[in-house]
């Protein structure tokens, strides 16, 4: 909790200065990407092997879904757990054997860490390999850690993508260039995706995670990504391992970001420029016109970034450059410079990025700041409002749909709402 | 090990956030890693706090681990204290904080801050929520209150009483304290304190000015009470004013404790008039499964029988500390008492004994729903809808009116349900025409029968009933209104086994009916 110190830009490109800070911060765990990522792999389980706090987490991050008859769990750890590793090793056999009776429809199935766990140094790779023994072919069993000590919200999918990348088959000799699409995005936005690159002539085209835990893509020196999230720098790093090559680009948000990315792909799979303009022409028409409707509300407004999900330098990118909107701060949990180069060369200058959080002292500069609109967590955004603030919760760009050219209205709407709805309240 | 997906309570220390939050110019250090914040927003969001909790997490991370976590508690701690200024401060281990075994109690003492700091010990791994907020409140009396207060002489002043136990995100704590509080003053007694809802060290210094203390929730303020009545011989009334009964025997419990004529307060809910109206008939011998803490449960069950005429089928509470209150209560209602943390076990429960009516928490909602029983909330865990902006206590005559409509309503929808389901086949009742509660517009091209075949068709396949039955008789059964015919094919069942019946016909179903007949 040392002060805060201004660090001179350490990116080659042209970046912005980066605050770095540590103290408090008011963040999600790596365990709450399980409430995504359970819907994308529709035969995966995840067991969260932690404490009572950690199925307190994810009940109440997961709100009504947990009533769906969800795939994941917790294996709390008890008194007696703690006594003995030994046992540890034993119960937690115990109760996969247990679940996997119950759930025969399970292929997939992650042990996920937790800060007790990895506390107590129970191994759960290890049990991982021993229980994927035990229940080979029918199960694969993986694992990976979403404990707060080392992962922040969205870093829980990098881990578990991570996780899967050694499984991944290796593409067969002398295979076709393919390209792999990384990150997990709500079905919907992976078919327009899908159904963009047919257009474009690009093939084959494989996404990470697939739907099915049998069906997820092979991997190999012929395989090119693109990263469709900015928090994935350890699951870039073991595809590069096994010999893939990322595709640099900014983020599919909006008109601009979303053609960028696009003309990434269709750069390095040598795609005629003309032909790559009239595909994607209809959609980044819509997608102006869309957010077209927002600019009233938008333009000139200063917006302020707490750290969430590593999202918000993408985003306050496409707010300002597409939107008009003022960047004041733009807080992130965690800054991969390379991967975020292209955005943050296209912030406005003087915009303030910060790295990790002091939460009294940034709210100390909300305050200060009075921005026209906060993007913050649930923990903050009531008390924030109540000070006569107006704020955006930060995990709802998460969960919803927000990628690509049919939801860049959408995702322009969910920051023009609240302003909205400030000037139509009269109490 | 315990596989679990829900859980009725969280950790411990989410017991004493709810105890710090309650209070004023309380600050709560909380040594845990970055995540556990995610506790914030119970507050925030579930009870629509303005106000973020008195809380500051340490949030340490995995590379401070190796180094120096007792500096960073310290550094947290004195930041928290300069901020914040509070009249005391409470610190403690989350779980992960708890493996690693830095000492807050000692590393607070070697800090010498100029105000009471309160160490507290919940161990995570074999406690729960709501005795991490009896320990804290407990903890924070026995340190703050002042052993020298006493009660001024009685000469020329009312009476004077200690609400203890709401808490932030307690199930209507909000307004059962103004009900109790008005139902005091009509029979001449003062609030000398409420706590810890709304209380600073402060208020908690001086708890032995009052002339008796008021259990309002045993699940927090227990062990606080009985520690007061030890230090200050402060008697302590422990009937629960839940319900038209029990706030009668409430009033009468304080009336004597304080030396006041009970009979100003005797006031009357519209409860009892409701219950006897005609119209309420139909609630007679209703069969009800009641789920939740022990009090409310407990509470619940005396309600159901005594004032609404309610048969209670199941009774079961999730914390186990009030175990042996709810084996009595349930052996005098005469059933089985179910204590389990488990919602398995409670969705099995409700599932074999098939009642009309579940009581519960959010947990058995859901459970009611998927089963299609209806339900109401009578005990926390609650989702945001039960903590309304309207005035809704449970406690006192006013939640006793409360409680009867709340209850009453999923019947009437159950009964509404049940006549849309004997005229099914009646044009104007046709499944397509929907529930009158739902709604009346139709979406356009779309019937509400087309977009939710799955519920029925379920029902159906769920209640197939066994081998042994006639195709005749199969027939007949489906006939029967759905929330009784779980029952009838029970009662069939087994009645054809005790009459070694291999098949069940017709006439087994009617012969069985009239077996059971009430």
């Amino acid at each position: 909790m040392s002060p805060a110190f201004p660090l001179p830009a350490t990116s080659p490109v042209d970046c912005p200065p980066v605050l770095r800070e540590r103290g408090q911060r008011e963040v999600f765990c790596g365990l709450t990407g399980i409430v995504w990522l359970h819907r994308k792999v529709q035969d995966a389980f995840f067991l969260v092997v932690g404490s009572r706090t950690c199925a307190h987490l994810l009940q109440s991050a997961a709100g009504v879904m947990i009533f769906a008859e969800p795939r994941f769990g917790t294996a709390i750890i008890e008194e007696r757990d703690l006594a003995g590793l030994a046992d540890a090793n034993e119960e937690l056999d115990r109760v996969v054997d247990r679940l996997l009776v119950r759930r025969p429809d399970i292929k997939m199935l992650f042990l996920v860490g937790s800060c007790p766990s990895e506390v107590i140094k129970l191994d759960l790779s290890r049990a991982a390999q021993r229980l994927s023994a035990k229940h080979t072919p029918n199960v694969r069993i993986l694992s990976y850690s979403g404990s707060g000590i080392e992962t922040t919200f969205t870093e829980g999918e990098d881990a578990c993508l991570a996780a899967l990348v050694p499984e991944l088959a290796a593409e067969p000799v002398g295979a076709a260039p393919a390209l792999m699409i990384v990150g997990a995005l709500p079905d919907i936005v992976e078919d327009q995706f899908l159904r963009l690159f047919a257009e474009l002539g690009i093939g084959p085209v494989h996404c990470l995670p697939a739907r099915k835990a049998n069906a997820m893509p092979p991997v190999g020196p012929n395989t090119r990504f693109l990263l469709a999230q900015p928090f994935l720098g350890a699951t870039a790093l073991a595809l590069e391992e096994r010999g893939a090559t990322r595709i640099e680009s900014i983020f599919p948000f909006g008109a601009e970001g979303t053609t960028a990315w696009v003309h990434a792909a269709a750069q390095a799979f040598g795609i005629d420029e003309m032909h790559f303009r009239r595909v994607i022409a209809p959609g980044r028409e819509r997608a102006k016109r869309a957010i077209e409707h927002c600019r009233e509300k938008l333009e000139g407004k200063r917006i302020f970034f707490l750290p969430d999900s590593q999202l918000e330098v993408p985003l306050a990118r496409f707010l300002s450059n597409e939107l008009g909107m003022i960047p004041v701060e733009v807080g992130t949990p965690y800054l991969h410079r390379a991967h975020l180069a292209g955005e943050l060369a296209l912030l406005p200058p003087g915009t303030l990025v910060s790295e990790g959080q002091d939460v009294d002292r940034q709210l100390d500069r909300v305050r200060a700041e009075r921005p026209d609109l906060t993007v913050c967590g649930l923990g903050l955004a009531n008390p924030l409002e109540a000070e006569g603030l107006t704020t955006k919760w930060a995990i709802e760009l998460v969960f919803s749909p927000i990628h690509g050219f049919d939801q860049a209205g959408d995702l322009a709407e969910l920051f023009a709402r609240p302003l909205r709805r400030r000037d139509v309240l009269r109490v | 090990m315990q596989l679990t997906v829900w859980t009725y309570e969280g950790p411990p220390h989410v017991g004493a956030m709810r105890v710090a939050t309650a209070m004023e110019g309380v600050h709560y250090v909380l040594h845990a890693p970055q995540g556990d914040t995610y506790a914030d927003l119970l507050f925030t969001m579930i009870e629509r706090r303005a106000k973020r909790p008195p809380v500051t997490y340490t949030t340490f991370q995995a590379r401070d681990l190796g180094k120096d976590t007792a500096e960073l508690f310290q550094t947290a701690a004195r930041e928290a204290f300069e901020r914040y200024r509070p009249q005391a401060m409470i610190v403690g281990a989350s779980c992960t904080a708890e493996l690693i075994q830095d000492d807050p109690s000692g590393l607070m003492q070697a800090m010498q801050l100029p105000i009471p700091v309160i160490p507290l010990e919940l161990p995570s791994y074999s406690r729960k929520e709501s005795w991490g907020a009896s320990e804290t409140f407990y903890q924070i009396v026995r340190t703050l209150a002042d052993r020298d207060v006493r009660p001024a002489p009685r000469e020329g002043r009312r009476p004077r009483a200690n609400l203890l136990g709401p808490t932030a995100l307690g199930f209507r704590h909000r307004d059962d304290v103004i009900e109790i509080t008005r139902l005091l003053d009509t029979m001449g007694i003062d609030v000398h304190c409420v706590a810890p809802l709304g209380a600073s060290p402060a208020d908690i210094a001086t708890l032995g000015a009052a002339d008796f203390t008021i259990s309002l929730y045993p699940e927090t303020a227990d062990t606080a009470a009985r520690w007061l009545e030890k230090t200050f011989g402060q008697p302590v009334v422990r009937t629960v004013p839940i319900g038209h009964g029990a706030t009668r025997e409430f009033i009468a419990e304080v009336a004597a404790a304080a030396g006041v004529d009970p009979a100003a307060a005797l006031d009357t809910s519209h409860l009892p008039w409701w219950s006897r109206s005609v119209d309420s008939t139909y609630l007679t011998a209703k069969r009800v499964f009641i789920f939740g803490d022990a009090t409310h449960a407990i509470a619940a069950a005396r309600v159901a029988r005594d004032e609404l005429g309610f048969a209670v089928v199941g009774l079961g509470c999730y914390n186990r500390e009030f175990a042996r209150d709810l084996r009595a209560a349930a052996a005098e209602h005469g059933v089985e008492p179910l204590i389990t943390d488990d919602y398995l076990e409670v969705e099995s429960a409700i599932a074999e004994l098939q009642p009309e009516l579940v009581l519960g928490t959010q947990m058995e909602r859901h459970i009611a729903k998927r089963l299609g029983i209806p339900c109401a909330v009578i005990s926390s865990p609650v989702h945001v809808q039960d903590f309304p902006a309207r005035y809704s206590p449970q406690m006192g005559f006013e939640g006793a009116n409360v409680l009867f409509d709340t209850w009453v309503h999923p019947l009437v929808m159950g009964l509404e349900e049940h006549l849309l389901t004997m005229f099914r086949d009646d044009f104007e009742f046709a499944d397509n025409a929907g529930a009158s509660h739902l709604g009346h517009g139709k979406v356009a091209g779309q019937t509400p029968a087309a977009v939710e075949p799955a519920a029925e068709q379920i029902l159906v396949e769920a209640e197939a009933p066994a081998t042994g039955w006639t195709p005749e008789a199969e027939r007949e059964l489906r006939k029967i209104p759905f929330f009784v015919r779980g029952k009838a094919r029970r009662n069939t069942e087994a009645y054809a086994a005790d009459h070694g019946l291999p098949t069940i016909g017709l006439d087994t179903l009617y012969d069985a009916k009239a077996h059971y007949a009430r």
